[in-house]
């Protein structure tokens, strides 16, 4: 898996421009990512990647680099 | 040959008998694929495989208590393996015990709340977003006309059955934009062995309850199926938030 197919989830999901950095993104910081946004967030990563989060993880997904450490430990390998 | 596509998902819990193991066998019979949940994994599969052979449809065997919600992610995650995705879900595992007001051990209204409220939650919480994945998604959740009406000895289980017809009301109100329905079916007085108490009234008690009942007789976990059956189906495609009977009239 490329980083950058994780950057396009998230730049999709909070309807951000193609070229918005979100590497340093988090929770509540920016309008867009709100609890609305951040299921349908969830919901994309897990169709992008083919996996399904707990609970605990949804919760804790608070952070652009949160989403990748929670990704590699469902065995998500990323390059990039 | 290669097998037919599955057109439908489903996930049954406390499918390995009473009502939950009839919707299991009326969705498998409707062509579902069908997870079957129990608390006891060999006979989980033991069911699986019986339905499978039976009906010629994908199943699966998945385990846990639902009171436990690391069990539930774990059975969840099972679900996801086999099928990827749920288009029902029948939250059902539950358990019964009646005693007045005074004689409820501690421990049993503990147990009762634990599996039939907690347990529905967590059930729904986790195995409900696999619901995201499917298609016309619905949900149905197994109240009870004690939880809807009340009965004497029966508070705790009342309130826990209550519990679950207030989840359904909410989730129906959270998912509905999403096109996730979510019902509730409040069976009546049910022939099944959960029925204890009819055990312990002994044959006056059930004469009486029927008695009770305009339509003459104890329900059936096929008469429960056939109602769920509507609900996760097309014909109900407008149809959430709603709690129904099936009690052959014993609520007014």
């Amino acid at each position: 898996m490329n980083i950058e197919q994780l950057r396009s989830v998230f730049r999709k999901s909070l309807e951000l421009p193609a070229d918005h950095p979100v590497d340093d993104l988090a929770y509540r910081e920016i309008e867009k990512w709100d609890s609305l946004a951040h299921m349908s967030l969830v919901a994309a990563i897990e169709d992008e990647f083919d996996v399904l989060l707990d609970t605990d993880d949804v919760i804790d997904l608070s952070s652009f680099s949160k989403a990748r450490e929670i990704l590699e430990r469902l065995d998500v390998a990323f390059t990039g | 040959m290669s097998p037919s596509p599955v057109e439908r998902v489903a996930l049954v819990t406390g499918a390995t008998r009473g009502i939950g193991y009839a919707v299991a066998e009326r969705l498998a019979a409707d062509g579902y694929a069908v997870a079957v949940h129990g608390t006891d994994a060999g006979r989980a599969a033991e069911v699986a495989g019986k339905l499978a052979a039976e009906h010629g449809v994908p199943t699966v065997g998945v385990a846990g208590d639902v009171a436990d919600p690391t069990a539930v992610a774990a059975f969840t995650r099972d679900v996801f393996t086999a099928f990827r995705r749920l288009d029902a879900l029948v939250v059902n595992a539950g358990t019964h015990a009646a005693a007045p007001l005074g004689m409820l051990a501690d421990d049993a209204v503990a147990r009762l709340f634990a599996v039939n409220a907690v347990g529905a939650a967590h059930t729904l919480q986790h195995a409900g977003r696999l619901l995201r994945r499917g298609k016309a998604p619905a949900a149905v959740l197994l109240a009870s006309v004690v939880g809807e009406r009340g009965a004497a000895n029966q508070v705790a289980y009342a309130a826990s059955k209550a519990a679950v017809a207030g989840l359904a009301r909410a989730a129906a109100k959270e998912w509905g934009p999403a096109g996730i329905r979510v019902n509730a079916v409040a069976p009546g007085f049910i022939d099944t062995d959960m029925l204890g108490m009819l055990g312990t009234l002994g044959e006056a008690g059930r004469a009486a309850t029927v008695a009770a009942t305009p339509l003459g007789r104890l329900g059936t976990a096929r008469d429960v199926a056939g109602a769920v059956a509507f609900l996760v189906g097309p014909d109900a495609s407008f149809i959430t938030g709603q709690i129904l009977g099936v009690d052959g009239g014993v609520t007014p």
